[in-house]
């Protein structure tokens, strides 16, 4: 067991090396100058001397790895061109929004989708079924921001029942955040939602036709515990892998989603960079988002292989 | 057992446009996602015939105006004509989905047959992958984005990086699979070099996965532009294209909520087709990973 932890853990050092090689790649090679691009139309040659020697594009490129990857150990992801703070504190700063946001975005896509999809699974080749799917394909189609401009429409504007920008904190002041974060999680929750119910419905479709549930119904088991106790739990495996590769899809949402509710997160932080040309924010951001990625993949690995006994390791 | 006798399977099959015409009929929400696909292609087509003025051209009367007789889709609040903007938003929607879907499936076809068959890269190549896939597609596309400069084919390759490696992964399933056939096996025995073997027995398998793989691909590089465009990392602020409308309408959203809806609400049908023809395909194609799914 012990192994099997230290061998998964293990595992992510190349993949995240790899990441740090892409991302430190991505400034260095692509045609032609970086610098110039970041620094803009209208800048003169000492700024783009000052953003080449920033990022540190004037040094030979292998000791600009070393030097990058000794930093990133460190906690050191560069400083912001624009406000010359570094990067890792403005990301501090923003943490929370975006860690509540996609806190209720797992927790109520999770409970929403998980039912649907056994429910549809259930009713597998009904009308019941085929509209659950049917709203798993609108929902992988919509795009998050047109959602989220409806639900503002339609909630915000027209009937006024919630606000349409900004995010209150839940530990100063709960009411506001519960009223700021709902837009924003049925938003950003949707294509998850979606993915989710797909994926449950498949695998418990698949333990649907397994002797063990005959069994349970034969015995007169009662059929809600049969979906949940019997089918559910033996189908769990690939509906956690789902959840867990499907936060890539939350991370990518959550920038636009935010963008569109003028939530204070990393999002925002992200296109306000883009925004002011400031790149060291956005490497420091794509490194971060990818390493949190990763390593929740491999906690939901290791969890389900504690929990699971027929996972051998 | 003689060949000549038995009845060939081949030859009872309807033609492939039989097969087609059989599909449609059989599912009319796949009927309809064709239609519309095809009305955006043409109107993207013939934009500049179909009542449309020049999409930079500023009418003062228009300046946010409500959709009407004389500006079906209203104006933004520049005063530039929405129906417009949003035909000439179509030819950039639909160029950037139909190129990165070609182009993604064509790479990570060769990459795949590459890393399957070959032994020798397949760890390297597969870690590489990994790597590439761990970085959420949208922060990716930003990030090249933003050190390259915003042009149509910046932006293009930009989305089109982070779906290779799905591709690639599809592939190499694939010829994991079939390189272990009998077929495969005589075609080694006999003598057979490897990019023959590749052209011959292994790529014919690849094809129909791979048709549903573009449709999906293409339905994501649409929406993938349009975000970017939303964001302002995307298609250069003078191009309409429905990212752009939307994020150039955001600020008046509360007064003059069509700039933004409109083309919004286009693109997610545009989207919604894509994937609905896609599923279609896939149930017709892929008869295994449909009953799957």
């Amino acid at each position: 067991m012990w192994l099997f932890i230290l061998r998964r853990v293990a595992s992510t050092v190349p993949v995240m090396l790899i990441v740090a090689v892409v991302i430190f790649a991505m400034l260095r090679l692509t045609p032609g100058d970086p610098a110039v691009v970041i620094a803009g139309d209208q800048a003169t040659a000492e700024q783009i001397a000052r953003i080449r020697a920033s990022l540190g594009l004037d040094l030979p490129i292998h000791e600009q790895f070393v030097t990058w990857i000794v930093h990133i150990l460190q906690g050191d992801l560069g400083t912001s061109i624009f406000t010359n703070m570094p990067v890792s504190t403005l990301i501090g700063q923003r943490l929370e929004p975006t860690m509540m946001l996609t806190l209720t975005t797992v927790i109520f896509s999770v409970s929403v989708a998980v039912p649907l999809g056994v429910w549809a699974a259930w009713r597998a080749g009904t009308w019941t079924d085929r509209l659950i799917m049917m709203f798993s394909v609108l929902g992988f189609s919509f795009p998050v921001f047109v959602l989220g401009y409806l639900l503002i429409y339609q909630f915000g504007l027209t009937l006024k029942w919630l606000p349409t920008q900004g995010y209150k904190s839940p530990f100063t002041d709960p009411l506001g955040f519960a009223s700021t974060i709902v837009m924003p999680t049925i938003t950003l929750g949707m294509i998850y939602i979606a993915l989710v119910t797909r994926i449950t419905r498949a695998s418990v479709l698949e333990v649907l036709g397994e002797d063990y549930i005959r069994t349970a119904r034969a015995k007169g088991q009662v059929e809600r515990k049969v979906l949940f106790r019997h089918a559910l739990k033996n189908a769990a495996v690939p509906i956690a892998t789902i959840i867990g590769i499907g936060i890539a899809l939350l991370i990518g949402g959550a920038v636009v989603t935010e963008t569109v509710f003028n939530i204070p997160g990393l999002g925002r932080l992200v296109v306000d960079a883009i925004l002011r040309r400031d790149y060291p924010i956005i490497q420091g951001l794509i490194l971060v988002f990818s390493f949190t990625y990763i390593i929740i993949n491999m906690l939901i690995d290791i969890a389900y292989t504690m929990l699971d006994p027929r996972i051998r390791y | 057992m003689s060949l000549t006798a038995s009845p060939s399977p081949v030859a009872d099959r309807p033609s492939r446009g039989r097969a087609l015409m059989d599909l449609f009929r059989h599912n009319p929400l796949m009927m309809l996602s064709a239609v519309i696909l095809l009305v955006l292609v043409l109107a993207a087509l013939f934009a500049p015939y179909l009542g449309t003025v020049d999409p930079r051209k500023i009418g003062v009367l228009r300046r946010m105006a409500p959709p009407s007789a004389q500006a079906w889709f209203g104006g933004d609040q520049l005063g530039r004509d929405l129906w417009t903007r949003a035909l000439y938003g179509a030819r950039v929607s639909l160029m950037v989905g139909s190129v990165v879907a070609v182009m993604s499936i064509s790479i990570g076809l060769l990459i795949g047959m590459v890393s399957g068959y070959l032994r020798a890269f397949d760890a390297v190549i597969m870690r590489i992958m990994d790597g590439l896939m761990s970085i959420p597609g949208i922060l990716l596309a930003i990030g090249l984005v933003s050190v390259s400069g915003a042009s149509f084919l910046t932006v293009t390759v930009a989305i089109m990086i982070p779906e290779i490696p799905r591709v690639v992964r599809l592939v190499r399933s694939i010829v994991l699979t079939v390189r272990e056939e009998p077929y495969v096996e005589a075609a080694i025995a006999v003598g057979t070099p490897v990019p023959l073997i590749l052209w011959r027995h292994i790529l014919p398998n690849c094809v129909p996965p791979l048709i549903v793989q573009a449709t999906y691909v293409a339905a994501s590089a649409m929406l993938t532009e349009a975000l970017l465009s939303f964001l302002g990392a995307g298609t250069p602020p003078e191009i309409p294209s429905w990212g752009n409308m939307m994020a150039e309408g955001r600020i008046v959203f509360p007064i003059a909520p069509w700039i933004v809806l409109i083309p919004g609400c286009t693109l997610a049908v545009a989207i919604l087709a894509v994937n609905v023809l896609g599923d279609g395909l896939r149930d017709r194609l892929d008869p295994k990973i449909a009953k799957r799914m």
